[in-house]
């Protein structure tokens, strides 16, 4: 059985978009990193918790139809790679949309979703999922 | 520092290959390559091994040693090393093995690729696949390595770069050439059409724009040029072996349609082998998608942004057009893609082609062949450059 | 020190189901059972979502609508649901982490049947109340299983509301509230059993009418009030029928119930329902609006609430998040296949 540690550790991530912005260069990163790519040393004590804007819009995307186990019950599902408000991409899956309803430039939102479960006795993983900002 | 020279080359078909295990995958194309190489095998003094994900595929971690056992190198108690970078594994493990020849530390080594795919079921399969990307923020959220290329596609169509049509013909010509390679996993060649209509897998990419599942292996054996007429009369020179790498996660990057790494790459292995890629006649480009190979010719500086689908389209890309010929193996798509094989195979087939023995397929006067391997979402590119002798 | 309602959220799954597709696969005349009920098509969740993604949605609306109230500073979550993804760890920790109010609060998930939500407001005045929190959430959500064929089918649903409870800023005072609870088994489900059982029409006058009526009762003897007193009531509703004919005994209108009974558009969400309810009546509520809330929930009890609405409603920020209104507008439509593939019904491989 998977060690539950591994994703209860990503938990602000995951759930609640939490990134780092480097406070020497005032770029932000998501996921979370501990120095700043940029700034490397410059960086170090300097990296602090911030959460991106759950708003944006969807910069390409893709309906898959090859599902990975966990996913099988929703296929086809929409994948997106989201431009957020404060200029950060993200992916993560589209729902709540007809597939042809996609277009490059919609406005979406992330909200909480059941991502997986380790089966029907083990942890639930959630983690954000984004659906259209109408 | 000297120059090194590829004196042997050996590969097994490519396939679904249920008869075949592991190891007996890695020794078949050892064996070819000693016996191409005119060696017996005890002058191996270094073996470098790339491959992907036994661990996973086959339960079996310490493929370095697996490697070395049942290839008898054991016996000399050679250093082995076993090398993991996604899908460049191959293009990563030759690099090693030509940098440990060069440096005078080896003199005699041996490059095998190997993978063993189909003694696992085919989603598992892909869920290891898909962990070649980020399998914290993009595997672990829904996104699958295929969905990685397909969000690319989609873009590249948006930001008319290549039309659909045009990334479907990177398909046709793997398939083209694979019909004319013996060892080819497919060998048949297919119209536009059947790629533009097979099922779905992430879209806008079908069944066809995608690399299969494969077994297989390939292996060359190096020592310095200086050498090699010892050895054989048909050898190829490695003018340059250069790699680049870039973030794990796609939605890292600033741009999506090209690969920096391959970028990077070319320009550091054209510096090497003091050409440009005008000097190029025959490439070998990682097609694990069709949309890679379109991005791979632009990052390459072969064809500027926005040309290579043409290229592909109007069939410029053939052995025989006279151009810069692509994927003469059958590329990843036809020849077929054991993962970590496939950057040792595409060294492979630009040896025959350097050397004349590439028989159906052959480029008339190939010079130079470049062949460019890459991992995940182009996290690790590796771009070699052969020379004629 | 008045304690009441600072702010609340709602949400609804998108999918829906009409009552003569169930029926059409059972052989039964679906659209009957619906007018039965009067319930004419209730809502489903996607697979993708639990009680915890919709207690959640709810409580990040709540949050939106009151940017100024520091989540760090609320001292209690309670979730209370019939369908909490786990039977041993709490629904209400996930919440909390996903409305950023952790770590320094008192958390547990609550059941009783569907009064569970309303039993955390209660509990949630106690704490702000006696000053020992600053504020407190408490949520109703369900994703209600009925058994495949049988009359709850028609009408178990998804869907949940959050109430924050505090002190400060209130849009809604409740003066009072107050409970009546009896051991009555009309309806329940036994630890691992998929599908709740009940007692037929046993649910309905020794249980559902009994303890709303009883409750509502002595809310209007304590408050010394008559049913016109108010300008609105919201009554648990586990199909159309009982709330409409449960306001008519108590002498409350038809208009009075109109905003507070969603059931027959979205089906019964269990410890959802009254929480819902009162948030489409907040939704439309002006300062002064007299609110009567009474709850149920099977095993059995009913917690009823005397709530005057405030003028600090004018300066709610009610548009940072959609209105009732708009969660459920452009639902989308499922065939029983997809909807028991959704909702698990399918046997699978493991």
């Amino acid at each position: 059985m998977a060690s539950v540690a591994k994703e209860w550790r990503e938990i602000p991530g995951r759930y609640n978009l939490q990134g780092t912005k480097c406070e020497n260069c005032g770029k932000i990163y998501f996921p979370s990193r501990s120095f700043c790519p940029k700034c490397r040393r410059d960086s170090i004590g300097k990296m602090t918790p911030v959460k991106l804007d759950r708003k944006g819009f969807v910069y390409t995307f893709s309906v898959v139809h090859e599902a990975p186990d966990c996913n099988n019950r929703q296929k086809p599902y929409a994948v997106v790679m989201v431009k957020t408000s404060d200029d950060i991409l993200l992916s993560g899956q589209l729902v709540d949309v007809e597939p042809e309803n996609i277009e490059i430039g919609m406005p979406v939102r992330a909200v909480l979703r059941k991502l997986d479960a380790d089966g029907p006795a083990g942890v639930i993983h959630y983690g954000f999922k984004f659906v259209p900002d109408y | 520092m000297r120059d090194v020279a590829i004196i042997g080359i050996g590969a097994t078909k490519f396939g679904e290959l249920w008869n075949k295990s592991f190891r007996s995958l890695g020794i078949e194309a050892g064996m070819k390559a000693i016996e191409d190489a005119n060696l017996s095998g005890d002058e191996i003094d270094g073996l470098f091994i790339g491959n992907m994900s036994a661990g996973r595929f086959i339960n079996q971690q310490h493929v370095d040693a697996l490697i070395a056992d049942y290839s008898g190198m054991v016996t000399n108690h050679i250093p082995a090393t076993r090398v993991e970078a996604g899908g460049a594994s191959g293009g990563v493990a030759f690099r090693e093995a030509v940098m440990a020849v060069a440096s005078g530390i080896h003199n005699t080594v041996m490059v095998g690729g190997a993978e063993k795919m189909t003694d696992l079921d085919d989603a598992s399969i892909n869920s290891v696949m898909d962990a070649t990307a980020d399998a914290e923020w993009e595997a672990g959220m829904g996104i699958t390595l295929a969905s990685n290329y397909a969000m690319i596609a989609r873009r590249m169509i948006h930001d008319h770069i290549a039309t659909r049509e045009e990334i479907a013909a990177v398909s046709v010509n793997s398939h083209f050439h694979g019909a004319l390679n013996p060892g080819a996993q497919f060998r048949k060649a297919v119209p536009i059409e059947t790629v533009l209509k097979s099922g779905a897998v992430a879209t806008p990419l079908g069944m066809f724009d995608c690399a299969p599942i494969s077994d297989g292996a390939a292996a060359i054996i190096l020592c310095p040029l200086e050498e090699a007429k010892k050895h054989t009369d048909s050898y190829v020179k490695v003018s340059a072996v250069a790699q680049a790498s870039d973030t794990l996660a796609l939605f890292q990057r600033d741009c999506i349609t090209e690969f920096k790494a391959t970028q990077v790459a070319a320009a550091r292995a054209y510096e090497m082998a003091g050409i440009t890629a005008r000097d190029i006649n025959v490439a070998e480009i990682h097609d694990d998608y069709t949309v890679a190979g379109i991005m791979a010719m632009q990052d390459l500086g072969i064809y500027k942004t926005g040309e290579a689908g043409k290229a592909f389209l109007n069939e410029e890309t053939h052995f025989d057009a006279g151009n810069v010929a692509v994927n003469t193996s059958g590329g990843l798509k036809a020849r077929g893609y054991p993962i970590g094989a496939a950057g040792v195979a595409q060294i492979v087939e630009l040896t025959e082609q350097l050397r004349n023995s590439a028989e159906a397929r052959q480029v008339k006067d190939a010079k130079y062949g470049l062949a460019q391997s890459a991992g995940g979402n182009g996290s690790a590119v590796t771009v070699s450059i052969l020379e004629a002798i | 020190m008045d304690v009441g309602i600072v702010s609340y959220g709602a949400y609804v799954p998108r999918y829906r189901i009409k009552p003569e597709e169930i029926g059409r696969i059972w052989g039964v005349d679906g659209k009957a059972m619906g007018k039965g009920l009067m319930i004419y098509q209730k809502s489903v969740p996607s697979p993708d979502e639990d009680v915890v993604t919709i207690a959640t949605e709810a409580a990040r609306d709540m949050m939106a609508r009151v940017p100024d109230v520091n989540p760090e500073d609320i001292g209690a979550v309670y979730v209370g649901s019939e369908s909490h993804p786990y039977a041993v760890k709490p629904t209400a920790t996930i919440v909390a982490e996903s409305i950023d109010a952790t770590p320094a609060m008192t958390a547990a998930d609550m059941e009783f049947a569907c009064k569970a939500g309303t039993a955390g407001i209660q509990a949630c005045m106690g704490l702000v109340g006696s000053g020992m929190v600053e504020y407190g959430v408490a949520i109703g959500a369900d994703t209600s299983q009925g058994a495949p064929g049988d009359a709850l089918e028609y009408s178990a649903s998804a869907g949940g509301a959050a109430y924050l409870i505090g002190t400060k800023n209130i849009i809604a005072k409740i003066n009072k509230t107050l409970s009546f609870t009896t051991d009555t088994p009309d309806f329940w489900r036994r630890e691992g059993q998929p599908y709740p059982l009940h007692g037929g029409r046993f649910t309905g006058e020794p249980a559902y009418f009994r303890h709303i009526t009883s409750a509502a009762k002595m809310m209007m003897e304590a408050m010394e009030t008559k049913p016109e007193d108010y300008t609105y009531a919201v009554f648990h509703q586990p199909n159309g029928k009982f709330p409409t004919r449960v306001a008519k005994q108590l002498g409350f209108t038809p208009e009075q119930i109109e905003y507070g009974l969603l059931t027959p558009n979205i089906g019964n969400t269990y410890s959802g329902a009254v929480p819902l309810g009162l948030a489409n009546v907040l939704d439309h509520a002006k300062p002064g609006d007299r609110i009567f809330v009474t709850s149920y929930g099977s095993g059995a009890g009913s917690d009823a609430f005397d709530i005057t609405v405030t003028n600090e409603i004018e300066n709610y920020k009610r548009d940072n998040a959609p209105t009732i209104e708009r969660v459920l507008e452009n639902p989308v439509y499922l065939d029983y296949g997809t909807y028991a593939k959704y909702k698990g019904k399918i046997l699978m491989s493991e």
